[in-house]
């Protein structure tokens, strides 16, 4: 079985967040990018899948930028067989949406034929949650997002996944869309051996033309701001003054 | 971060030490710096993941287990490191390349074992009486029948208290010159527990706490043939040809901390307002910022150009020791400025700074000071005009 991994290209979850001063969105030029931390969790399990006999490649996939190469040879470092990356934008700020990932997306599935595709369950940068379940739509695959915990047998997947009121376990027919949640695992750092393979491991460059696509924006961006800088907090005396407090804010 | 030259796997490599040193080190480093020890437990954990991530003893050769780094590479991985605390960074096992002059049995004895991380060294040359001027040493190995008999103390040695076996240089005997008489210097291989070696607590210092200095007695200590590394006498060829590269080590971390450093100072200066603005917005500030990166940077240069010439097979005595020398003066000043622009905090164990400050102290003391750095130098300019 084939494991196929999208990855995106973020801003490093280190980093603090400028709005850019016209306020068409986060300011990128110069700032640290890495691989979206749930996409990381993602290609840990492929590995894992394989490490186990249950999966025989893993084959990353990024979308954007061509400097997105740097998140796929993460990729490969950490142990993925083969990246393909697919040339979107030659623009930082061009945030690919989600359904023209999600078509992208189904054109490589469509040649790879993989039986699972592990996404992250959203990206750090706009969080839209979408893109897995675009996909499944597109493909009319089964899916289960949110994935904490993952086993495959035969033709189907058993999958807990993190619902609301605590963990919801799914039987889900093969092959799947799968999105991950931050407790599915812990991800390995690359090895050395590994980094000083990926140079060599194959990585294919396409565009959105070979699927089909055309990348162009739909979603139109009206403004974008900072969150409202957090009131000063006090210090109470005694719990009778903190009492006092919560009632003249209105919360007890 | 300098990429000059640098290829995509060196840039992989500062990433991945540099994530683990963030992830795996600087959340333990205010506990050891209190407690001045590192539990065993994350002494034992650091180097379980060293050793999966197949960094551990990254700078030996594929053929004895190690990844092979070059000069170069292994520099990048040692200045990441430089970022994180060096009591807990020594569990991320460098041994000493040294070993590599291991023959015959001392090879499954020391070096195997010491690439896969099962056992520990420490390498001796200091005596309280012998410093700079390391011929000069006492500690002396005496002929006895076959063997030899070792006595004399070595102090200041960092890695002793995790040590397995230690790496110890001895005077075996004296040769007369026109210049005076002369030491022979031979270097054993001493097992911990061996009869008649003793290695106990050594001075409280002020920098890098948690990462011991020892002192070593050797009291009629019984040592075989077996136990030479490299030839009997040829102590000071051994040292030759391992040791000066280890001195990249001390610029390179120098490097990564300056850097780690002066993140700090930058953010600081940013978001700290006094008269209304970022202090960030006085020259008096921004300045001192524009000074400390053009010294890492220029350090930076200076250490990966002096990894590159070992690399290419160049004579880098001179440069190893002109980056040795800048970089931890550098450290110095970058460490003082940071500090300044903190102003009180600056002080204050609330933030890092006056540890790093502390820390930076010893860089121009060890691996040979920075007026022995100098000589170096010198020496290599003046000696080629017979001066
Ligand atoms: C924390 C720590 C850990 C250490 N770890 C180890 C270790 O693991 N193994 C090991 O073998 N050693 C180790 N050392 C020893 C270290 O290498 C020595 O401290 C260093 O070589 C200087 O020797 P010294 O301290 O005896 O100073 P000295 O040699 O006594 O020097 C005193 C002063 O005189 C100056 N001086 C000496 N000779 C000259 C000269 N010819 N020209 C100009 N100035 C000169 C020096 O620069 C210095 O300023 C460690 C030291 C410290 C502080
Ligand atoms: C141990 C200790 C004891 C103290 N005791 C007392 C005490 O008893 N009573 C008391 O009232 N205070 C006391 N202080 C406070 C001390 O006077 C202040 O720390 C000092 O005035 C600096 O202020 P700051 O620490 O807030 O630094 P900041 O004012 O925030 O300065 C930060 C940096 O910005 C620079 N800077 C600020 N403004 C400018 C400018 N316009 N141009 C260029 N550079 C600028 C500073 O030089 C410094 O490098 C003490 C401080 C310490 C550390």
């Amino acid at each position: 079985m084939k494991v196929l991994v999208p990855v995106k290209r973020v801003i490093d979850y280190n980093v603090k967040v400028r709005v850019k001063a016209d306020g068409s969105g986060v300011d990128l030029a110069n700032v640290k990018m890495s691989m979206n931390p749930f996409d990381e969790i993602a290609v840990e399990e492929a590995i894992r899948l394989k490490e186990a006999g249950k999966a025989d490649e893993v084959i990353a996939v990024s979308i954007g930028v061509k400097q997105s190469q740097e998140t796929l040879r993460t990729a490969l470092a950490m142990g993925a067989d083969r990246a393909i990356l697919v040339v979107a934008t030659d623009d930082v700020h061009n945030d690919i949406e989600p359904l023209t990932v999600a078509k992208i997306l189904k054109g490589i599935v469509d040649e790879e034929q993989p039986g699972l595709v592990l996404c992250g369950k959203q990206a750090i940068d706009n969080d839209m949650n979408a893109t897995g379940q675009m996909l499944s739509a597109l493909l009319g695959w089964s899916q289960a997002t949110f994935a904490s915990k993952l086993e495959i047998d035969g033709d189907s997947a058993k999958v807990t996944r993190e619902v609301d009121g605590g963990l919801q376990t799914i039987d889900v027919k093969m092959p799947a869309i799968v999105t991950v949640d931050l407790r599915l695992n812990e991800p390995r750092y690359a090895s050395l051996p590994n980094i000083m393979k990926a140079k060599k491991k194959p990585l294919d460059e396409k565009t959105p033309a070979d699927y089909g696509v055309d990348p162009a924006p739909r979603l139109t961006i009206v403004s974008t701001a900072e969150p409202e800088a957090r009131k000063a907090g006090i210090i109470v005396g005694s719990v009778d003054e903190l009492v006092e407090k919560l009632k003249e804010a209105g919360v007890v | 971060m300098t990429s000059f030259g640098l290829t995509d796997e060196h840039q992989m490599i500062a990433q991945t030490v540099r994530r683990f040193v963030e992830h795996e080190i600087y959340p333990h480093e205010a506990e050891v710096e209190r407690t001045g020890v590192v539990p065993p437990e994350l002494a034992a954990e650091i180097k379980r993941k060293t050793i999966e991530m197949g960094f551990y003893a990254c700078n030996f050769p594929e053929s004895v287990g190690g990844a092979g780094l070059n000069h170069l590479e292994f520099a990048i991985v040692e200045r990441e490191l430089g970022r994180g605390s060096m009591a807990l960074n020594h569990f991320f096992g460098r041994p000493q390349n040294i070993l590599m002059a291991c023959k015959g049995d001392q090879i499954e004895r020391y070096l195997l074992p010491a690439v896969r991380g099962e056992r520990m060294d420490a390498l001796a040359m200091t005596e309280p009486g012998a410093g700079s001027d390391v011929r000069g040493m006492k500690c002396s190995a005496q002929r006895d029948g076959g063997d030899w008999v070792a006595n004399g103390t070595k102090h200041f040695i960092s890695g002793a208290e995790h040590a397995d076996f230690v790496i110890v240089f001895m005077a075996t005997g004296e040769d007369q010159t026109p210049k005076g008489p002369k030491k022979r210097i031979t270097t054993f291989l001493v097992d911990r527990g061996t009869p008649g070696f003793t290695i106990r607590e050594g001075y409280k210092s002020v920098s890098h706490r948690g990462y011991k200095n020892m002192i070593l007695d050797f009291d009629d200590c019984r040592l075989s043939d077996a136990q030479v590394l490299g030839e009997v006498d040829g102590g000071f060829e051994v040292m030759n040809e391992w040791l000066y590269a280890t001195r990249i080590t001390v610029a390179t971390m120098c490097v990564g901390r300056a850097r780690r450093v002066f993140d700090y100072a930058l953010d600081y200066a940013a978001t700290r307002e006094q008269f209304g603005q970022p202090i960030g917005k006085f020259q008096g500030v921004s300045f001192q910022l524009a000074d400390m990166i053009t010294e890492i940077d220029a350090a930076d240069l200076l250490t990966l150009a002096a990894a590159d010439r070992l690399d290419k097979g160049l004579p880098a005595n001179r440069e190893i020791a002109s980056a040795k020398l800048y970089a931890s003066e550098m450290l110095a000043r970058v460490t003082d400025a940071a500090i300044q622009i903190h102003g009180g905090m600056g002080l204050m164990d609330d933030y890092p700074l006056e540890r790093f400050w502390r820390d930076a102290r010893v860089e121009r003391i060890w691996d040979g000071t920075s007026e022995i750095q100098r000589h170096i130098i010198s020496r290599d300019l003046l000696r080629a005009l017979g001066a």
